[in-house]
C-alpha cells in the first residue's frame, strides 16, 4: 500500500487567524480509494484544513502534493479541476429553483439542461440516490437536499470527494444507504475524505483516521482495530468523563406538559404540518423528540411557545391550565420556559447588550417592569447572575450578544430560562455548533432542573445526546410525533425507524 | 488597497462623529457645487448657514421651521427603530392641516379658548386616520408601507388641492384657491414677542422629551426596538408586531397630523394649496442624521430648519434657486450613510489574504 | 364613443405605459439580483431632465436618450457603491437617492422649464403608417416605444434561457450559496443595478421627450413608485410586468378623458385615480404571502456580508 503514490499528501500544513492557530503543521496522505476519517471534536480545526484542500483558504505554510506533483490550489475552481470535490455540512442550494438548474449553477461551463437531465437521472438510479431532476428544492427534504450535492459532485468524475459531517441531517436508515454509496465509489477508485465526530460510525465505515486536537495532528489510526472510547480518548486527549445520565424520575405520575391532538397548519409551502401531535412530560423527567431538521420542530416548537396560537386551547396544557391560544408571555407566566434553535435573531437579539437580552424574556417574570417602565438596576442584577452562574465568557452584561461565541450565547440563554424556575422547559437543539464544555454544561443544567421537579422536553437532530440525556424518546417524522418508549429500552435502529416516519405512532384523539 | 474589515463591537465614537464628519464633506461639497454655480463659496455658505441666525428674529425664524420638522422627527425615528417605514408623513400633515382647518373654518368667528385644543385634537386624528390606512394595509394585508404611505401622500394633495379650490374656499376670496384666514381663536399664541415663534414650538420640545422617555425607559419602548432588530425575538418574547406596527405609524401619523395643523394655524394662518415645503420628507433626513434619537432629532431639526432658512435668504440675497436646498438635504443623507459605515466597519489598507 | 377617440385612447394608453415598462423592467432585474432600489424617482428624474437637456445641446434624439441612460446609471452607481460596497441600509439608501434626486434635477432643469420640444421623429412607413387604425398604433410609433415592446421578450430570455440569467436568479435567491459556489456577487449585483439605473433614466427621457414634452420640476409625480408598486404586482416576471404597466395605461384613459367618457368628478379625484389604484394592486397581490415567498427572489433588501 506505500508503495503507491497518494492521491493527496499535505506536508506541514499552517494556517493562523488572529487569535488562534487553526492548522499547526499537519500532515495527512490520502491514498486512492481509501476512505479516510477526520476526526476532531468542534474547533479542531478540521473545517480550516478542508478549506484549505478545497481552495478556499490558503494555507500559510506547507505543501500539498497532488498524485505526487506540488500544486497550488488557489480556489475552489482549480480544485475542481484536479478532481476534487466537496459537499458541504451547510448546502449551497438555492431553494427557488429546480435541482437541475442547481447543480447546472455549480458546474464550471454552461451546459444544455436536457442533457444535463439525462446524466443526472443516469447517476442517480446508478447509485442508488433516487432524485427527480425537475423538482424545485424548496420541496425536498434535506436527506434528498444532500443527494444533489452529492450527485453534483459525481458529476464532475472526482477523484477526491470529501464529505463535512454529512450524517447530522440523516436518519439511521439515510446513512446506512449513504455508507453504500460511498462504499461502492471507493471500490471504483475514489479517495473519500470523511469529517466527523460520529465515532461509531467511523469505524463502520472508515479504513484510516487522521485525528486533529486543538489544531495539531495527534495521531493516524485504523478505525477498524479500535473502539469508540479509544477514538474519543485520541481526540479529546484526556480520561473520558463518564457520559451524563438521565435524571431520576420521581414523580412519574404526575404530568405538568399534555399535549393532546395537536394540529397546526404550516404557514406557507415551505413548512410542515403538524398532525394530531399528542404527548406528555412529567414532573422531572426528560422527554427527547428526536428528529431530523424540516419534520415539524419549528412548527411544533411555535405551537408551545405560543409563537403560534392553536385554534383549541386545549391541545396543551401545562400544570392543568389550558394554554394552546395564549401568547408567550402569557405562558411564561404559567412557568413556562423555552429556548429556540436559532440563538442570533430568535433566542436573542444581536446588537442588543446581555441586560437587555435578560430583560427580552424575563420582564414580566423576574419583577424587571413598574408602571411599564424598565427596572434598570433589578434587570442588571439578574443579568450578572446568569453571566455568573452559568460562566458566560463575554466582557460583560453591556457586551453584545452577537459577540459571545456560540457556546457562551447558548449557556447565556439556557440559564436565562431556568433561572426564571419554569415549571416545563422546551428546548431544540440545545448543544448544536457549541463546544464541548459548554454542551456539557447545558446538559447537566437540563438534567438539575429535572430534578427538581420541572418537566424537560428537548427536540434534537443529536441522537447520541437524547439517548444519553433523555428518560423517554419518540420521534417526529413529516408533522407526525410517535410513541414514546423508555430510552434504556431503545436501540439507534428502533428510533431511526421512527424518525424515517415507520408507524408506531400515538394519534391520541 | 482599501478595504472593510468588520468591528466586533459597534463604535460608539463614530455613532456621534458620524453626523458630524458627513456635514462637513457635505460643506465641502457645497463650495464645489457653489463654484460651480459662479458664486463665491465662502458668500454662498456664509449667506446660507450663518447670516439666517446672525439675529434674534432670525433664530425664532429658526424656531419656527424647526418645530414641524422635530415633531415628525421623533415620531419617523421611533417608527424606523422598529423597521416600520413610514414615508408618507407629509400626506398625514396635509390631513392634520385639513382636519384642523375644517374645524376652524366651521367655528369661524367663534371665540373661546376652546376651538384652539380641539384643532390640535382635529389635526392629530386627520394624520393617525391617513397613517391608519398604511397600518390596516400591512396588518391585514402584508403590503409594504412604504409604498402605501407614499401613495396616499399624492392623494393627500390632491385632496387639499379639491378642498381649497372648492369646499373650503374663501368666499370673499376672489376666487383664489385658499381658505378664510383664521379668526384670533384659531391661531396658535405667540410665545415670543415680535416673532413668529409660537406654542407649537414649546409642544415640540415637549415631544423631544416624551419621545426620549418612551424609546429608552419604557417597555414599549423596548418592544418597539426589539421588534425592529429581530422581529422573530420579539414573537418569541411575547411581543405583537402588528400592535408595534400600529403604534409607529399612529405616533407618526399623529405627530405629522399635529405639524400640519400647527403650520395652518400658525405661520400660514389659514388653508392654502401649499402648507409644507416637503416637511414630512425632510423629517426623513432628520429622523437619520439625529441617529434616530429624540434628543439627536432636535439638533438636526434645528439644522435641517437652518437649511430652508438658508436656502430662501440665498434666494432672495444671492439669486441662487430655491432647489439647491434640496440638493443639500439630499447630499447630507446620502454623505451621512456613506459615514455611518464607519460605525460598522473599520478601514483597513494593505493587501487581503487570500480569502475568496 | 367614436372610432377616432379609440384610436385616441389606445395611442394614450402605450404613451403612459411605455416610461412605466422601462423603470419597472430595469427595477426587475435589479431586485431579481437581490437588491431593493428605490431610489428610482430620483433616477427617472435625473434621466429626464439630462435627456431634455442634451437634445438640445446635441441636437440628437438618440443622443439624447444614451445621455438620459448614463445619467440614470450614474445615479444607480451611487447607490450601488453605498449599497453593495459600503454595506449601507438599502432602504434610507434608496429614499436619500429619491430625495437628491428630485433636488438635483430641479437644479439642473431650472433654465430650462417652459422651453417646449417637438417630440421625438415616429415612424413613418410609406403606405404601413397610412393604414386606418393600425397605421398609427404600431408602425407610427418612435423608437423608444418599439425599444420598449422588445423588453420583455429580452428580459425574459435572458433571466430564463441564459446562464448569465440563471446565475442572477441564484444570487437573489441565496447570495451566500452564490458566493460559496463562486459567482462574484458584489458584481453581479453592481450591474443589475446600473442596468436598473439605465433603464429609469431612459423612462425619464421619455416623459420630457415624448409624454409631456417639457421639463417640470418633478415631473414624474410617482411614476417611479408606481414601476416599484408594479414589480411586486408582477411577482417578479417579466411579461406580468408588461400587462401591469399596460393595465396602468388604461387608467390613465380614465383620468385624461373622463369627460369623454362621460365621468363628471372633479379633476382631483380622477387624478388620484393612479395612486389609488396602485394601492390596491399592491394589496391585492401582497395578501398571498406564499405567493410572494415563492416569487420574490428570497435576499431582496439582505445586505451580503462574504464570510471569511
Amino acid at each position: 500500500m506505500t508503495q503507491q503514490v497518494p492521491l493527496l499528501n499535505l506536508t506541514g500544513i499552517t494556517k493562523a487567524f488572529p487569535g488562534c492557530v487553526a492548522n499547526d503543521d499537519i500532515d495527512l496522505i490520502i491514498q486512492p480509494g481509501e476512505i479516510h476519517a477526520l476526526l476532531g471534536e468542534n474547533g479542531a480545526g478540521k473545517s480550516t484544513l478542508v478549506k484549505i484542500i478545497y481552495g478556499i483558504l490558503k494555507a500559510d505554510k506547507g505543501t500539498i502534493e497532488w498524485n505526487g506533483e506540488q500544486v497550488s490550489i488557489d480556489n475552489p475552481s482549480i480544485a475542481r479541476q484536479l478532481g476534487i470535490a466537496m459537499v458541504f455540512q451547510h448546502f449551497s442550494l438555492f431553494d427557488a429553483l429546480t435541482v437541475v438548474e442547481n447543480i447546472a449553477l455549480g458546474m464550471e461551463n454552461s451546459v444544455d439542461l436536457t442533457e444535463l437531465e439525462k446524466r443526472i437521472l443516469e447517476i442517480s438510479t446508478n447509485y442508488g440516490l433516487p432524485l427527480d431532476p425537475k423538482r424545485h428544492v424548496y420541496t425536498l427534504s434535506v436527506g434528498e437536499r444532500q443527494r444533489i450535492e452529492i450527485i453534483r459532485c459525481l458529476l464532475q468524475s472526482p477523484r477526491l470527494l470529501v464529505m463535512d459531517e454529512p450524517t447530522s441531517v440523516l436518519t439511521p436508515q439515510e446513512v446506512e444507504k449513504l455508507f453504500a454509496t460511498l462504499r461502492r465509489l471507493s471500490t471504483e477508485g475514489v479517495s473519500i475524505l470523511y469529517i466527523s465526530h460520529k465515532l461509531d460510525e467511523i469505524r463502520v465505515l472508515c479504513q484510516t483516521a487522521t485525528i486533529l486536537r486543538l489544531g495539531k495532528r495527534v495521531s493516524d489510526a485504523d478505525p477498524r482495530k479500535e473502539t469508540a472510547r479509544s477514538l474519543a480518548a485520541m481526540m479529546m486527549g484526556e480520561e473520558l468523563q463518564s457520559p451524563a445520565r438521565p435524571p431520576k424520575v420521581t414523580h412519574a405520575d404526575k404530568a405538568r406538559l399534555e399535549v393532546k391532538d395537536l394540529s397546526l397548519e404550516a404557514i406557507d409551502d415551505f413548512g410542515v404540518d403538524l398532525k394530531n401531535v399528542a404527548l406528555h412530560v412529567n414532573a422531572g423527567e426528560i422527554l427527547g423528540i428526536a428528529g431530523v431538521a424540516g419534520n415539524g420542530q419549528n412548527e411544533l416548537l411555535d405551537a408551545l411557545s405560543g409563537e403560534r396560537s392553536c385554534d383549541s386551547s386545549n391541545s396543551i396544557t401545562m400544570d392543568g391550565n389550558p394554554c394552546a391560544t395564549l401568547a408567550p408571555d402569557a405562558r411564561r407566566r404559567l412557568g413556562f420556559g423555552c429556548v429556540p434553535e436559532e440563538r442570533l435573531g430568535h433566542g436573542a437579539v444581536p446588537d442588543m447588550s446581555l441586560a437587555e437580552n435578560t430583560y427580552l424574556t424575563a420582564y414580566a417574570q423576574m419583577n424587571l417592569t413598574n408602571n411599564g417602565m424598565i427596572q434598570t438596576t433589578a434587570r442588571d442584577e439578574f443579568s450578572d447572575r446568569i453571566i455568573k452562574e452559568y460562566r458566560v465568557k463575554c466582557t460583560g452584561r453591556q457586551a453584545s450578544a452577537a459577540s459571545l461565541s456560540g457556546g457562551n450565547l447558548q449557556k447565556f440563554i439556557v440559564g436565562r430560562e431556568i433561572l426564571q424556575n419554569p415549571g416545563v422547559l422546551v428546548v431544540s437543539q440545545p448543544t448544536w455548533g457549541v463546544d464541548a464544555g459548554a454542551a456539557a454544561a447545558i446538559q447537566e443544567a437540563l438534567i438539575a432542573l429535572a430534578e427538581n421537579g420541572s418537566a424537560v422536553l428537548v427536540i434534537s437532530q443529536d441522537l447520541d445526546e437524547l439517548m444519553q440525556i433523555s428518560n423517554r424518546i419518540c420521534a417526529i417524522c413529516a408533522g407526525v410525533v410517535s410513541e414514546s418508549i423508555p430510552t434504556e429500552q431503545a436501540t439507534v435502529e428502533q428510533i431511526g425507524l421512527l424518525m424515517g416516519g415507520a408507524t408506531n405512532q400515538a394519534s391520541v384523539s | 488597497m482599501i478595504r472593510l474589515e468588520r468591528r466586533s463591537e459597534l463604535s460608539r465614537a463614530m455613532t456621534y462623529l458620524s453626523p458630524v464628519l458627513a456635514l462637513v464633506l457635505t460643506l465641502l461639497a457645497g463650495i464645489a457645487l457653489f463654484s460651480a454655480m459662479g458664486v463665491s463659496p465662502s458668500a454662498a455658505l456664509y449667506t446660507f448657514f450663518v447670516e439666517p441666525v446672525t439675529t434674534v428674529y432670525g433664530l425664532t425664524e429658526l424656531g419656527v421651521k424647526a418645530t414641524p420638522l422635530i415633531l415628525i422627527g421623533v415620531a419617523l425615528s421611533i417608527g424606523f427603530r422598529c423597521n416600520v417605514w413610514n414615508i408618507g408623513a407629509e400626506g398625514q400633515l396635509t390631513l392634520g392641516a385639513i382636519f384642523g382647518s375644517a374645524v376652524a373654518l366651521y367655528f369661524y368667528e367663534v371665540e373661546g379658548f376652546w376651538l384652539l385644543p380641539l384643532m390640535l385634537v382635529a389635526g392629530i386624528i386627520g394624520g393617525m386616520a391617513w397613517a391608519a390606512i398604511p397600518a390596516l394595509l400591512r396588518t391585514r394585508f402584508n403590503s409594504s408601507e412604504i409604498l402605501t404611505s407614499l401613495m396616499l401622500t399624492y392623494v393627500a394633495t390632491l385632496l387639499l388641492s379639491y378642498l381649497v379650490h372648492g369646499p373650503f374656499r374663501d368666499p370673499d376670496g376672489y376666487n383664489f384657491p385658499e381658505s378664510r384666514i383664521f379668526h384670533d381663536s384659531a391661531i396658535l399664541p405667540i410665545i415670543f414677542d415680535g416673532s413668529r415663534l409660537h406654542l407649537g414650538f414649546a409642544l415640540a420640545l415637549l415631544v423631544v422629551v416624551a419621545g426620549w422617555i418612551l424609546i429608552s425607559r419604557s417597555l414599549i419602548g423596548f418592544q418597539l426596538r426589539v421588534m425592529g432588530n429581530a422581529p422573530a425575538a420579539g414573537n418569541y418574547a411575547g411581543f405583537s408586531q402588528k400592535a408595534m406596527i400600529w403604534l409607529s405609524l399612529m405616533l407618526g401619523g399623529g405627530a405629522a397630523g399635529l405639524a400640519g395643523v400647527i403650520e395652518v394655524s400658525g405661520p400660514i394662518g389659514q388653508l392654502l394649496p401649499q402648507i409644507s415645503p416637503g416637511y414630512g420628507f425632510t423629517a426623513i433626513i432628520v429622523a437619520f442624521v439625529g441617529r434616530l434619537h429624540p434628543v439627536g432629532v432636535l439638533f438636526a431639526g434645528l439644522l435641517m430648519a437652518l437649511s430652508y432658512l438658508g436656502g430662501e435668504n440665498a434666494q432672495i440675497n444671492l439669486n441662487l434657486p430655491l432647489a439647491v436646498t434640496g440638493v443639500f438635504q439630499g447630499m447630507l443623507l446620502f454623505l451621512l450613510l456613506a459615514c455611518d459605515v464607519l460605525i460598522h466597519y473599520r478601514i483597513r489598507f494593505g493587501k487581503r489574504s487570500a480569502i475568496s | 364613443m367614436t372610432l377616432d377617440f379609440i384610436v385616441l385612447a389606445l395611442l394614450t394608453i402605450i404613451t403612459a405605459a411605455t416610461p412605466l415598462v422601462f423603470a419597472a423592467m430595469g427595477e426587475l432585474i435589479t431586485e431579481k439580483s437581490g437588491v431593493l432600489n428605490l431610489g428610482v424617482e430620483g433616477m427617472m428624474l435625473t434621466g429626464a431632465v439630462t435627456g431634455f437637456a442634451s437634445v438640445f445641446f446635441f441636437e440628437s434624439a438618440i443622443v439624447a436618450c444614451i445621455a438620459a441612460m448614463l445619467a440614470g446609471t450614474l445615479t444607480a452607481l451611487l447607490f450601488a457603491f453605498l449599497v453593495l460596497t459600503l454595506q449601507a441600509s438599502q432602504v434610507a439608501t434608496g429614499l436619500a437617492l429619491t430625495i437628491f434626486g428630485v433636488g438635483l434635477s430641479a437644479l439642473l432643469g431650472q433654465n430650462m422649464v417652459g422651453i417646449a420640444y417637438e417630440g421625438l421623429p415616429t415612424l413613418s412607413i410609406p403606405y404601413l403608417t397610412e393604414l386606418p387604425i393600425v397605421g398609427k398604433l404600431l408602425f407610427g410609433q418612435d423608437f423608444l416605444v418599439y425599444l420598449s415592446l422588445a423588453l420583455p421578450f429580452l428580459v425574459a430570455w435572458f433571466l430564463y434561457r441564459t446562464r448569465a440569467g440563471l446565475i442572477l436568479r441564484a444570487v437573489g435567491d441565496s447570495h451566500d450559496a452564490a458566493h460559496a459556489i463562486g459567482y462574484p456577487v458584489i458584481r453581479i449585483r453592481y450591474c443589475a443595478t446600473l442596468f436598473g439605473g439605465a433603464m429609469a433614466g431612459l423612462a425619464g427621457a421619455y416623459l420630457s421627450l415624448v409624454y409631456s414634452p417639457m421639463w417640470v420640476e418633478n415631473m414624474t409625480a410617482g411614476r417611479g413608485w408606481i414601476a416599484l408598486a408594479l414589480v411586486v404586482f408582477a411577482t417578479w416576471r417579466p411579461w406580468r410586468l408588461f400587462l401591469g404597466a399596460y393595465l396602468f395605461g388604461g387608467i390613465t384613459i380614465l383620468q385624461l378623458h373622463a369627460q369623454a367618457v362621460g365621468i363628471n368628478i372633479a379633476s382631483q379625484f380622477m387624478s388620484m385615480l393612479p395612486y389609488v389604484i396602485t394601492i390596491v394592486v399592491l394589496v391585492l397581490i401582497s395578501r398571498d404571502r406564499n405567493k410572494i415567498k415563492l416569487n420574490a427572489p428570497a435576499c431582496i433588501g439582505k445586505p451580503f456580508h462574504p464570510a471569511a
